[in-house]
């Protein structure tokens, strides 16, 4: 890798030796990829993925505290993943011990080091920071230096925005420095579409099932999807945005997507139509039958695997505000042609606090609170995470929860059906 | 006994025994429940991965395509590698990640006194045949013999 003169200095010492490391991290992270040069950080804020004082994480809360010891903390400002812990969410007494006795104590610690380092604000916690309560929206062409799999995806795909698949920690090494190496989806070449997917199917997929197949057969691809346009128009609108935002989380759970083209509708898709497929790029076709085969795949982990779920999550990616009304909308329906007054299965809807600060400024929050739902601005995984929670029966409709945790996968109407109605 | 040439990561010399998933190795499902509730042997938590799950990955010779998920994936294995329970070495088959590069550096610069070898670009090949229990021998120059 070539360094300006300055970055050289930097990596031999000139800052001393903590940003030295720093620089060195990124120069080899480079050179794992070839990258020629490092190039500046553009965007105004970063993102970072670590919001989670678990106590087995040690080794990082040592590294944030050799950084803040040196003195070498980003200016830039940073939103960070969701909270893990929350007491409005259901949880039975040896829950609340082990998360706040085993599990999260040093959540308070980390939260002080992350105040330090530049969080944003005290409600800038969510996966969904790129929503507009949230603020931070990256412009086209932004290079950014995020971490958090589904904010990457969404920042490069919808937002046109460019940025690579960073890991934790590296996404502030970046900041550090004010610089990233420059390879993969920074450059037009990376950012090419290596699959066409043909969508065949005769109704609107669901879209963390059709990310799910997606994910799983392009691994860290890009694809080009061809035929979703039908069903999401050619406007990113908020619906279309919304479906790409959990869309998008599935393909990065389940494969390792960090962008993906949408024909006619996401903007490099519409700039530069078919011109942006590689050559020789591969194909899937999808269809019903195929959907159904991936869903079918899908591994029950539950002890008893015909149980009754005890918990239901929404909101993996966190929920749009369109999101949370429309679902309010839908419950209240289900519960109405069903004779019920609550939903049949505890349940919690995730956002972000600034969108649940919105939310609940409307006629909706009533509502839904009414239909029996909790809203939350917790992370359902780390909430699952736990040997605890292993032998629970959760129900969600994210691709991103059901693979890191023992969450079953239900589609939206298979979700609905089983608040209001019973059953799945 | 066939030897395979890859390019080095993070250089180191070991012998270990193979553990093999010819799925897509997803670091945080994998490893956070071993890490996080004192596991001894590191068992692979990721029920979607029908290779590994349940298989110890401690000082393993980890032979896999590349790693999927979560980006909190690198430094999940940068904190194994700080508690000393890693894989003995990491051999991919495809060119790295960013997530799995983001964790063999940050070990290596950041942990003092781990070294955990990291070679990729193996081909298809070496993970046709290598299979779980081989003995598996890294070299400094990115030579993998599996016996």
């Amino acid at each position: 890798m070539i360094l300006t003169e300055k970055q050289q200095a930097i990596l031999n010492g000139a800052e001393g030796e903590t940003m030295a490391k720093v620089m060195k991290t990124l120069v080899m992270y480079g050179d794992a990829f070839e990258a020629e040069k490092l190039v500046p950080i553009t965007s105004k804020y970063n993102h970072l993925v670590t919001s989670f004082g678990l106590k087995v994480m040690s080794p990082v809360y040592d590294l944030m505290q050799q950084i803040l010891d040196a003195g070498v903390a980003s200016g830039q400002k940073f939103s960070v993943d969701p909270r893990p812990l929350d007491s409005k969410v259901p949880a039975n007494f040896l829950q609340n011990f082990v998360f706040k006795n085993f599990m999260y104590t040093k959540q308070d610690f980390y939260e002080k080091q992350l105040d330090k380092l530049g969080l944003m604000d005290k409600d800038a916690f969510t996966c969904t920071c790129y929503m507009d309560e949230v603020g931070n929206k990256p412009k086209k062409g932004d290079i950014l230096s995020w971490a958090e799999s589904s904010a990457v995806v969404y920042a490069n795909s919808v937002l046109g925005a460019r940025c690579n698949r960073n890991s934790g920690i590296i996404d502030i090494m970046g900041s550090i420095v004010g610089y990233v190496p420059y390879f993969g989806l920074l450059t037009d070449e990376g950012r090419k579409a290596t699959w066409v997917i043909k969508l065949n199917t005769t109704k609107k997929p669901d879209a963390q099932l059709l990310g799910s197949a997606i994910g799983m057969k392009v691994m860290e691809d890009v694809p080009y999807v061809i035929g979703l346009d039908k069903y999401l128009g050619s406007e990113l609108n908020d619906e279309a945005c919304t479906y790409l935002k959990d869309f998008g989380a599935a393909t990065a759970s389940n494969g390792a997507v960090g962008l993906y083209h949408i024909e006619n509708l996401t903007p490099e898709a519409k700039e530069m139509g078919k011109a942006i497929i590689a050559e020789g790029a591969k194909e899937y076709i999808i269809d019903d039958a195929e959907l159904q085969r991936v869903k079918d795949n899908y591994p029950v982990i539950w002890k008893k695997k015909d149980a009754k779920p005890k918990l239901c999550f929404m909101g993996c990616p966190h929920m749009s505000l369109q999101q949370l009304k429309d679902w309010t909308d839908k419950v209240e329906k289900g519960l109405k042609e069903n004779g019920n007054k609550k939903v049949l299965i505890p349940t919690v809807f995730t956002a972000a606090p600034k969108v649940l600060e919105e939310f609940n400024k409307t006629e909706y929050a009533a509502r839904l609170k009414a239909t029996g739902v909790v809203t939350s601005y917790i992370c359902p995984l780390m909430y699952m995470n736990n040997p605890l929670c292993k032998t629970m029966p959760v129900i969600t409709s994210s691709n991103k929860l059901r693979t890191y945790t023992s969450a079953r996968y239900y589609s939206d109407d298979e979700i609905l059906n089983a608040l209001t109605k019973g059953g799945k | 006994m066939k030897q395979f040439k890859g390019r080095v990561v993070t250089p180191g010399k070991v012998t270990a025994e193979a553990l093999v998933t010819r799925e897509g190795f997803n670091t945080l499902a994998s490893m956070q429940m071993a890490l996080q509730f004192g596991d001894k042997e590191v068992k692979c938590g990721d029920q979607s991965n029908k290779d590994i799950y349940g298989k110890s990955m401690l000082n393993k010779a980890l032979c896999l395509p590349q790693t999927i998920g979560s980006t909190t994936g690198g430094l999940v294995l940068y904190c194994a590698c700080a508690m000393g329970k890693n894989p003995a070495c990491m051999l991919f088959a495809n060119h790295i990640d960013s997530l799995a590069a983001a964790g063999a550096v940050l070990a290596d610069v950041w942990v003092d006194g781990v070294t955990m070898p990291v070679v990729d670009s193996l081909g298809d090949e070496f993970l046709n045949y290598v299979k779980d229990g081989m003995k598996i021998t890294v070299d400094e120059d990115g030579t993998v013999t599996v016996e």
